[in-house]
């Protein structure tokens, strides 16, 4: 089959290697960042999630941004552009971190894969992809950019890294949380990251186009639901996970979003937006990201209002910067930055849900975790 | 896509089926239910509440998204499709049948005439 580089534009949309096996399966292209992405498949968005919470599904992200960085300064460069110290990480280990700007806000969040001593692979969101990695080159000029010429696939779910080690090897099976390893399949290098944005176990595997359309064939084959973004989204908020744009953005930053697990400041390297970082860090911050639940029927979504009553002196105290319909725990769940003092569970809040004041209650977070 | 003979609809996907006297049916149409995906939450009116034609008189809410119900007659609602409180499936399921949403006294039989038909709504919906 054709890879993005020989396919038709779809619109001025680009399109992933695995454009026609969306269409097969029923997928519904919708734009996403400059890529024509399924947002549901046949069985839809509620089914879609539910297999990966019981069993396994498996998302074509090919679209996020993807660069290799290598050679023995690669971690110090990396590290000068990024909140964590990657340095600190061991090869095969991987790590969430950010790239904030001056003012320490978040310009994007991305997960860097120290994949051996001097090979270094990052992931990058697809709506910042070409910004973000602008400012890995700036730092790391040998840096690679993959993500036209390769295939991501996030294979998630109770079953979901047993089905892959079936197909990829045994390997896959001893790949601890938040590492990662190469494997050889079908004559292609697979890496093999144990890492997700579902709240589930599962793995992501970042390999030539081509052999991600055979690897895509084989999860479908072994049962593996094909999951679009609307599952993405849902299974994320449930795991009261950030989408940057939305929970995180420029003008938000890290301590406040519950982040501050990210960002490294005890070694002495210069990174941007260090210095507004050790500010912030130094004051407690304002408003947390927080989690709310519906008390009443309806969906909360992003950009509605929040109250503090529903009676006439109802005063707004935020707006949702996400929301959905909880398919797991079928009730209407958000995100919101609530002043410090009304961030404690068990506070409540009036959400208009257009027009309807809906009563809302402050969770702890996360809103569902996987069972132990 | 299932469209029903004998049933009307409106450019809006709502269908429209006439009982005995001057009772109807209306819920909304396998097309609409498909274009919204996996629905979540139907807002309906209250037994007694006044539709006017064009209005909207609800609105029924997917994963994905929100679209308003609008009346394709003006009339006055007699029962309303309680089971979709806990089951808004059903809208996806069997749009015709157990996805119902309102029974309504129509006030003129004669604004029937202003639908289409299933022949015509197979062409809308085709086109």
């Amino acid at each position: 089959m054709s890879g993005p580089e020989d396919a038709p534009p779809a619109v001025g949309l680009r399109r992933t290697a695995l454009h026609d096996r969306h269409l097969a399966a029923g997928g519904r292209l919708v734009p996403f960042a400059g890529w024509a992405m399924p947002v549901q498949y046949e069985s839809g968005i509620l089914a879609e999630h539910e297999a990966v919470r019981t069993r396994a599904g498996v998302f074509d992200v090919s679209h996020m941004g993807r660069a290799w960085v290598g050679g023995v300064d690669a971690g110090a460069q990396i590290r000068s552009v990024t909140t964590y110290d990657v340095t600190r990480l061991a090869p095969g280990q991987a790590h969430y971190s950010l790239y904030c700007n001056e003012d320490g806000g978040i310009d994007d969040d991305i997960f860097v894969y120290r994949v051996t001593g001097e090979r270094w692979l990052l992931v990058h969101n697809a709506a910042n992809a070409e910004a973000d990695f602008d400012r890995l080159a700036a730092a790391a000029p040998q840096a690679d950019e993959v993500t036209a010429d390769t295939v991501m696939l996030a294979i998630q779910g109770p079953t979901s890294v047993k089905i892959a080690a079936s197909i990829l090897g045994e390997v896959a099976m001893r790949i601890a949380p938040r590492t990662c390893a190469l494997v050889s399949w079908r004559g292609s290098e697979v890496l093999i990251g144990r890492t997700g944005y579902t709240g589930e176990d599962g793995v992501e595997c970042v390999l030539d186009a081509e052999a991600g359309v055979a690897l895509w064939d084989a999860l479908l084959s072994a049962g593996v639901t094909p999951a679009g973004l609307g599952a993405r989204d849902t299974l994320r908020l449930e795991a009261a996970l950030p989408l940057h744009g939305h929970d995180i953005d420029a003008t938000t930053a890290p301590f406040e979003a519950r982040l501050g697990w990210a960002v490294s400041l005890d070694d002495a390297a210069p990174f941007t937006g260090r210095a507004a970082l050790e500010a912030l860090r130094d004051k407690p911050p304002a408003r947390r990201l927080s989690c709310l639940r519906l008390d009443g029927r309806g969906v909360p979504r992003l950009g509605y209002p929040v109250f503090d009553s529903d009676g006439p002196e109802a005063a707004r105290v935020t707006i949702l910067t996400s929301g959905a319909f909880s398919p797991t725990l079928r009730v209407g769940i958000a995100m919101a930055y609530l002043p410090v003092a009304l961030a404690e569970p068990g506070t409540m809040f009036f959400m208009d849900l257009r027009g309807r004041f809906t009563r809302a209650v402050v969770v702890p977070r996360p809103f569902y975790r996987r069972p132990a | 896509m299932h469209v029903l003979d004998g049933l009307y609809y409106t450019s809006e996907h709502e269908w429209v089926r006439l009982e005995e006297g001057d009772e109807a049916t209306i819920g909304i149409t396998e097309f609409a239910q498909d274009q919204l995906g996996d629905v979540v939450f139907v807002q309906l009116p209250a037994i007694g509440a006044s539709l006017l034609a064009g209005e909207p008189f609800g609105e029924v809410e997917s994963v994905k998204t929100v679209s308003e119900l609008y009346a394709p007659v003006t009339g006055v609602v007699l029962a309303v499709n309680d089971t979709l409180a806990d089951r808004p499936e059903l809208v996806n399921e069997q749009p015709y049948e157990g996805g119902w949403m309102i029974r309504v006294r129509v006030g003129d039989r004669g604004e029937l005439n202003t639908l289409m038909d299933a022949t015509g709504y197979r062409t809308h919906i085709s086109g």
